[in-house]
């Protein structure tokens, strides 16, 4: 493999000082004079038809500046699948009609917080309430209440893939089992709230600062829906707090802060509570799948028919992406000869769910893996080897699906049965205690352009200067992940520079080069990675020429440019320092500056995406007789990132990962009583802390990705998905039930144990 | 009625008129545009908001600036000895990669700082009890617990990795 100065290296990463000091503006940290507050009034029902909104009195209390309804608006709907217009579901504030408690309704903004607050009470909305469903068998029952009009099935969205013949299939299989799973809605639980600051310019363009994980797509909806032009709108991300899904789509407090900047003439700021995250914030989508699958005695997988209802909530969000990859990840990972699926994405009178980390992967996989446990263990195989068995390799081909070009699936499975004693294990752990694996892969960025953007899916700007140093600008949104010093590195690496030769510029929309469709399915690296590449390589031609005239070099000579000089390979002497050759180039070019332009935008991969990540976990647990408690005591990894950009980033994402999937199996719920969201605060919410981390091993396998940059893929939002599956199964060792419907809680785990005892 | 307030902080002194219901965050938030410390919950559940006041941690969210009068507060912007230098602390979080999105941070730090000054050599234990009130979202933690061993290594100027127990 080839040997890299910057790229996997253990950099530091470049906003890590900023943030330690306390000194990263985040966007409830940027003050502007003269700003009012914001607050938002929120449906107290599920579903009910709006008669009357009395503003009068909140207008009329001191310092109250502006009040909005839908009446204020231009009523645009607007959603991310822009494709599909009718998929288009969502007003900023509420027109006519409520679909859950949390539902926007109205907005303030005043001189401070506490008066906005005060004015939301004397705000009058006069409801006539109408019958509500809080669960998709409800929703699609004969004459259950119309949730949108457009829309009397309630089923806004159905995907089927379909390839060989499944009847065939079950009809060859030697066993067959049908399961079906149930999964909670859970929090993304970001640290940041979700926060927006608009400020009108002189010439009447809008400013907004806000906590997004995709300013492009804020721009274009902003811009919709308040009536105006792309242009009008600049859309900056400052430092974001975490978003993991749910900061990635135009949301009522963007909107209401741009209009009411623009009402007022003053700037306008909304920042949410922990409460109204939980309340009305985006979700992970519960689910019901059944499944149904057929093997030969050898363990051989022959046929799959998978079913998934997702509980899409009020709204379609970034639901219907959810639905497809649903049903891309249940063919992905073992080789499914005959496959069919059929998702339906269902509305409820519930908060609406969304993109969470894994999307679809977590809830998909989970069934996959949990329904490969048990075959394997009736069939009286090993997990481990009906794995290796059953596993996809480097050149596979789904239909409609994927086509793998790189894949260390089968190594991931090795290495971590290895590293963890598994076999040893298996045999000898005492009752109570308990050894599981579960595999993932995910996608490194989607394909199916949805947004329907006319831009390339990620773009670069590289201008280079006579002083040695580089400034990258991009739309490439770090929300935490780390992204920004990962595009350092790459770009760095590219030009032969060091990372403090490089300055950044990114994340806004007048700014920096369009497009880019943000952070979302494990894209970045890949998409924006691949633009700074392209970008680097068109100024390196130019550099390479201003060298190759300057030496007189044969045309056969190689050019490089490394540890800050351009130079022939072969003769470092006949070279220049990167300074004097970016000089050399302006000269040549009657002073024009040495800029160029990179983009990506994925070719001939089919409609998912360019490149998949796969890899396998398996954990150690114990159970607790008396109480039902899981102790998770280790955790074993073993990922096929492709090339390791920065390796402390890609262990921080496994260990989020580890955390986020610890909870998801073991005690994170949205706690529901019909259409209400009970748990919060993170006193219910229970997200796991420091005391319950395990000790955590991880193996990088060694895998090249040729789409990707440098050879990298996708890397974090897979891990989302095996922890829960291997959780499970370790509890299933250990005591003997087998988890169906997530979180395993101590009381379902007490339940079992107590009905087999007796 | 507000209430007049004499607070030093990260080692100025100011002199403020504050509502009775204003909570600590807020006036260093809002009044002393210290944003270092942040809001994540306002439950006292994240820690996201922790100051020291007077030698003890404290989330300033559940804490009303009325009581704090007279007492002296350190925040994350008062960590670092100059402009220049990081503390330590600040120091170990850069090096372990222990930040991702960063919103944790300066109250995971404000934990280390009081966890470190009353027990200067904790064990992994003590350091992920020092922690619990605190919740990321980002990193798994364990990260985190790396930078505060490490950290205290640097503040006794000895920087062998210590036995853990």
């Amino acid at each position: 493999m080839k040997e890299f100065s910057i790229v996997g290296k253990d950099v530091p990463r470049t906003d890590a000082e900023a943030k330690a000091r306390g000194s990263a503006l985040y966007t409830d940290d940027i003050r502007l004079p003269g700003t009012l507050h914001g607050r938002i009034l929120r449906s107290p029902i599920a579903h009910g038809i709006i008669k009357n909104i009395d503003t009068s009195k909140a207008l009329k209390l001191p310092g109250v500046k502006c009040v909005l309804t839908a009446e204020d608006t231009p009523k645009v709907k607007y959603g991310n699948w822009r494709l599909f217009p009718e998929t288009q579901d969502e007003y900023p504030l509420a027109v006519d009609k409520v679909r859950f408690i949390g539902d926007e309704v109205a907005a303030v903004a005043a001189i401070d917080r506490d008066t906005a607050e005060e004015a939301l009470d004397l705000i009058e909305v006069e409801y006539e309430e109408l019958p509500a469903v809080f669960d998709v068998a409800s929703s699609i029952a004969q004459g259950a209440p119309v949730i949108h009009e457009y829309c009397p099935s309630n089923i806004s969205v159905n995907r089927k893939i379909k390839y060989g013949d499944i009847e065939k299939g079950f009809a060859e299989s030697d066993y067959v089992r049908e399961d079906t799973f149930k999964f909670q809605a859970i929090s993304h639980a970001y640290l940041e709230p979700c926060s927006a600051l608009a400020q009108v310019d002189l010439d009447g363009r809008i400013t907004l600062w806000t906590s997004t994980q995709t300013p492009y797509i804020v721009q274009c909806l902003l811009a919709s829906t308040l009536g105006m032009r792309e242009n009008d709108i600049r859309i900056i991300k400052p430092y974001v707090g975490g978003g993991f899904g749910g900061k990635m789509e135009l949301r009522t407090w963007e909107f209401c802060a741009a209009l009411m900047a623009k009402k007022t003439g003053r700037p306008v700021k909304f920042t949410l509570d922990r409460q109204e995250e939980f309340l009305a914030g985006r979700r992970r989508h519960p689910m019901t799948i059944r499944s149904k699958v057929g093997f030969k005695k050898d363990g051989t997988l022959v046929s799959k028919d998978l079913r998934i209802q997702l509980d899409g909530g009020a709204y379609n969000a970034m639901g219907p992406t959810a639905t497809f990859l649903c049903g891309n990840f249940g063919a992905m990972l073992y080789r499914y000869p005959n496959y069919r699926f059929l998702g339906e994405h269902i509305y409820t009178n519930k908060p609406p769910a969304s993109a969470m980390r894994g999307f679809g992967a977590p809830q998909s996989l989970y069934a996959s893996e949990v329904q490969m446990n048990i075959a394997a263990e009736e069939l009286g195989i090993d997990p481990v080897d009906i794995r290796l068995k059953n596993a996809q390799v480097s050149g596979d081909k789904i239909p409609d699906v994927a086509t793998i070009s790189s894949c260390g699936f089968s190594e991931s499975i090795q290495a971590v049965a290895e590293m963890s004693g598994w076999r040893e294990k298996r045999k000898s752990l005492k009752p109570g205690q308990g050894i599981g694996i579960g595999c993932y892969s995910f996608i490194s960025g989607g394909v199916f352009n949805w947004f329907n953007t006319q831009y390339p899916f990620s773009a670069a700007e590289v201008r280079v200067f006579s002083d040695g140093t580089a400034h990258l600008l991009t739309m490439a949104s770090d929300i935490g992940q780390g992204s920004d010093t990962a595009l350092k590195q790459i770009l760095a690496e590219e030009l032969g520079l060091r990372m403090e030769d490089i300055r950044l510029t990114t994340a806004d929309t007048a700014m920096t080069p369009q497009g880019d469709l943000g952070t979302w399915g494990s894209r970045v690296t890949l998409m924006a990675g691949n633009a700074v590449i392209d970008a680097a390589r068109k100024i390196k031609q130019q550099l390479f020429g201003a060298v190759s005239a300057r030496f007189n070099l044969n045309v056969i000579h190689d050019i490089e440019c490394k540890n800050g000089r351009v130079q022939a390979t072969a003769r470092h002497d006949y070279g220049m320092s990167f300074g004097d050759a970016v000089a050399m180039v302006q000269k040549a070019n009657r002073g024009e500056p040495l800029v160029a332009r990179g983009s990506y935008t994925p070719r001939g991969k089919g409609l998912v995406t360019p490149a998949f990540g796969f890899g396998a976990q398996i954990a150690e647990i114990e159970v607790d007789k008396e109480t039902g408690l899981v102790k998770v005591k280790n955790m074993w990894t073993a990922h096929d990132c492709g090339t390791v950009i920065n390796p402390r980033s890609v262990e921080g994402q496994l260990a989020g990962s580890i955390q986020m999937g610890l909870g998801y199996a073991l005690s994170e719920q949205m706690i529901m009583d019909g259409g209400k969201t009970l748990s919060l605060d993170f006193a219910d919410y229970k997200m796991p802390t420091a005391m319950d981390m395990p000790p955590s091993e991880v193996v990088h396998v060694d895998t090249f990705e040729p789409e990707g940059p440098m050879g990298a893929k996708e890397t974090g939002e897979g891990l989302a998905s095996p922890t829960a599956p291997a959780i499970s199964e370790a509890v299933y060792h250990a005591t003997g039930y087998r988890c169906k419907d997530l979180p395993i809680t101590p009381e379902k785990i007490l339940n079992a144990t107590r009905d087999k005892a007796e | 009625m507000k209430h007049n307030i004499r607070i030093v902080v990260n080692g100025d002194e100011y002199c403020l008129a504050v509502d009775p219901w204003k909570t600590l965050n807020e006036v260093i938030r809002e009044d002393l545009n210290l944003t270092g410390t942040k809001l994540g919950c306002g439950t006292g559940d994240c820690g996201a908001c922790a100051v020291i006041v007077d030698g003890k941690a404290v989330s300033s969210c559940l804490t009303l600036a009325v009581s704090v009068d007279g007492k002296s507060i350190k925040t994350v912007e008062g960590l670092a000895p100059s402009g220049e230098e990081l503390h330590p602390i600040q120091e170990s979080f850069v090096e372990t990669g222990a930040i991702q999105c960063g919103f944790c941070t300066s109250g995971m730090e404000m934990a280390a700082f009081h966890l470190l000054s009353n027990n200067p050599s904790p064990t992994d234990l003590e350091i992920r009890k020092g922690l619990s009130g605190h919740l990321c979202r980002c990193t798994g933690y364990n990260q985190i617990v790396e930078a505060i061993s490490l950290a205290a290594n640097k503040m006794q100027g000895c920087h062998c990795k210590k036995e853990e127990s």
